[in-house]
């Protein structure tokens, strides 16, 4: 068992392991299954993964409100044109985000990680350098094992709830989650896979959840594509040897106290932020404008919106 | 507190909101497994605070009908719960209330059943897919859905929760958590347990069996 980073790297003093093994022993531990099962149930949520970071890729797929859609196929075009600003691994990783996001957003099947409203942040970072670097598919199963490890500890010491600690509590973590599983993938060392989770959330402290409409949209999709390349450079960093000077529990301890000083209206009310700006407000009204009479229509109206 | 790998590598679910639409699910499914193998006749959702803000925009109503008609978070059908309450004869309705002092994302269901019973309960969506039931038929309670649970209305009686307790002992049921509460010394009262296995039909009636027992609710798990 373990509560912190701290605890973690102490056990791992002096073995061999790594942040992936202390964790399936854990789990082995808790919940009294066998290391077989875990990589099996590591396998069913890698599959699902993969299809909600490919499936908006080359469809478009339009979310529940209409508000949203199109955005994942949009970046997929822009990245096989090959001309991009930013290396082609963090394009193709930004699609694979927002193609969660869209998959999410249409009541698709999603993995959330640790949220749905930040479940394209790891698989979108994760399988883009797995597939830069041929990652064998069992190494690629560790990294979901070595990114739970980091949330447990998020979720012992803080919270991963948006309605709690604000978008950092939900991308921020999603983000340090994805850069320690990337790092040690990449044959980091386990203090280096820390640093990087804790650059990660630094990265983004403060930000708030502000929801327009109170969705899972807007701007949700968009700062999960952010969130894998605030991944994929913490990683980097933190691989170049440069290290956190305050470490990973205190950076999550401090991010737990930012939410808590956070207002309320900051923290998925949809009360402030995006969420009240006029454009918002606007579109809160055309989406909600009839919901007195929702008791009244009961079909798949998935595709309808003519109650919306 | 020790948290499950799967806990953060999950729920797998439909989307959009773990809160919204995860938890909501589960917070329908535990009336499900309230309601058991009854006919449902109607389900009425008493929605609080973001729960109503938002119910169409996140399918907060396909996930809860979704859950009280027994589908899991993982479901496709989901998507098409209220079509398919209807074509069953289910009577659906949704309300927005004040619920007071409770979680911004909480909901009451109150479920009528063919055999005229009606049978509430009200639980809050608390992050992550992570539920609480904080009410059943209109007693306080404190479920996590982690685990099956029983709800036994009784009599309130010298030594009968060590009864009760005893009655799970002696059939290797573990307790979890235990709540009990009662309106007057003597008067009906009510014990919430937790358990780490099922509670099994034949243990549901030597408990049913007991002369100070009224009624013998089994709840399954439902995350």
């Amino acid at each position: 068992m373990y509560f912190s980073a701290q605890e973690m790297l102490a056990q791992l003093k002096g073995t061999d392991k790594r942040i992936c093994d202390l964790v399936i022993d854990n789990e082995i531990e808790i919940s009294e299954i066998s290391r077989e099962e875990i990589i099996s149930m590591l396998e069913e949520r890698y599959q699902i993964m993969y299809h909600s970071s490919h499936d908006a890729l080359e469809k478009e797929i339009t979310s529940l409100s209409g508000l949203t859609g199109g955005s994942a196929s949009k970046m997929w075009n822009y990245y096989q044109k090959g001309s991009m600003i930013c290396d082609a691994t963090v394009i193709r990783g930004a699609a694979y985000a927002l193609s969660c996001l869209e998959v999410n957003a249409s009541m698709g099947l999603i993995v959330a990680a640790p949220t749905a409203g930040a479940c394209g942040i790891l698989p979108g970072s994760l399988f883009t350098v797995a597939e830069k670097y041929d990652v064998p598919h069992e190494k690629v199963l560790e990294a979901l094992a070595t990114a739970s490890g980091v949330g447990q500890i998020i979720v012992k010491k803080a919270t991963i709830s948006g309605a709690e600690g604000g978008c950092q509590a939900e991308c921020g973590a999603a983000a340090s989650m994805a850069a320690a599983a990337i790092v040690e993938m990449l044959g980091g060392t386990p203090e280096q896979a820390f640093d990087a989770a804790a650059i990660a959330m630094q990265n983004i402290m403060g930000l708030v959840c502000d929801p327009v409409a109170g969705l899972v949209e807007m701007p949700c999709a968009k700062r999960n594509a952010s969130g894998v390349a605030n991944s994929l450079i913490s990683a980097d960093l933190a691989l170049s040897g440069i290290f956190s000077e305050v470490p990973f529990d205190e950076v999550v301890e401090a991010m737990y106290k930012v939410g808590k000083a956070l207002p309320s209206t900051l923290r998925e009310t949809a009360l402030g932020g995006l969420a009240t700006t006029p454009t918002a407000l606007a579109m809160r009204d055309k989406i909600y404008g009839t919901q007195a009479s929702s008791s009244a229509c009961s079909g798949d109206c998935a595709s309808c919106g003519g109650c919306q | 507190m020790n948290i499950s790998m799967f806990d953060i590598l999950g729920p797998i679910m439909i989307g959009p909101s773990s809160s919204h639409t995860a938890g909501a699910q589960r917070i329908g499914k535990a009336m499900y497994n309230m309601i058991s193998d009854k006919e449902l006749v109607s389900v009425h959702f008493m929605l609080h605070g973001s729960f109503h803000l938002t119910l169409r925009g996140h399918g907060t109503d396909r996930a809860l009908v979704g859950g009280v008609l027994g589908m899991n978070a993982y479901d496709p059908q989901i998507k098409n719960s209220l079509q398919i309450a209807q074509e069953k004869g289910i009577d659906v309705s949704f309300e927005g209330t004040d619920l007071g002092e409770v979680h911004p994302n909480t909901v009451r269901i109150i479920a009528k059943t063919s055999d005229g019973q009606t049978v509430s309960l009200m639980g809050s969506s608390v992050g992550g897919g992570n539920i609480e039931i904080v009410e059943i038929n209109g007693t306080p309670a404190k479920f996590s859905g982690k685990y099956p649970a029983v709800v036994i209305n009784h009599t309130d009686r010298l030594g009968i929760i060590s009864h009760i307790t005893s009655i799970l002992a002696i059939n290797q049921v573990n307790i979890v958590t235990l709540l009990n509460s009662r309106e007057n010394k003597g008067k009906s009262a009510m014990t919430m347990i937790e358990t780490d296995s099922p509670i099994d039909p034949s243990v549901k009636r030597e408990l049913e069996s007991m002369s100070a027992v009224s009624s013998v609710v089994v709840m399954e798990k439902v995350i």
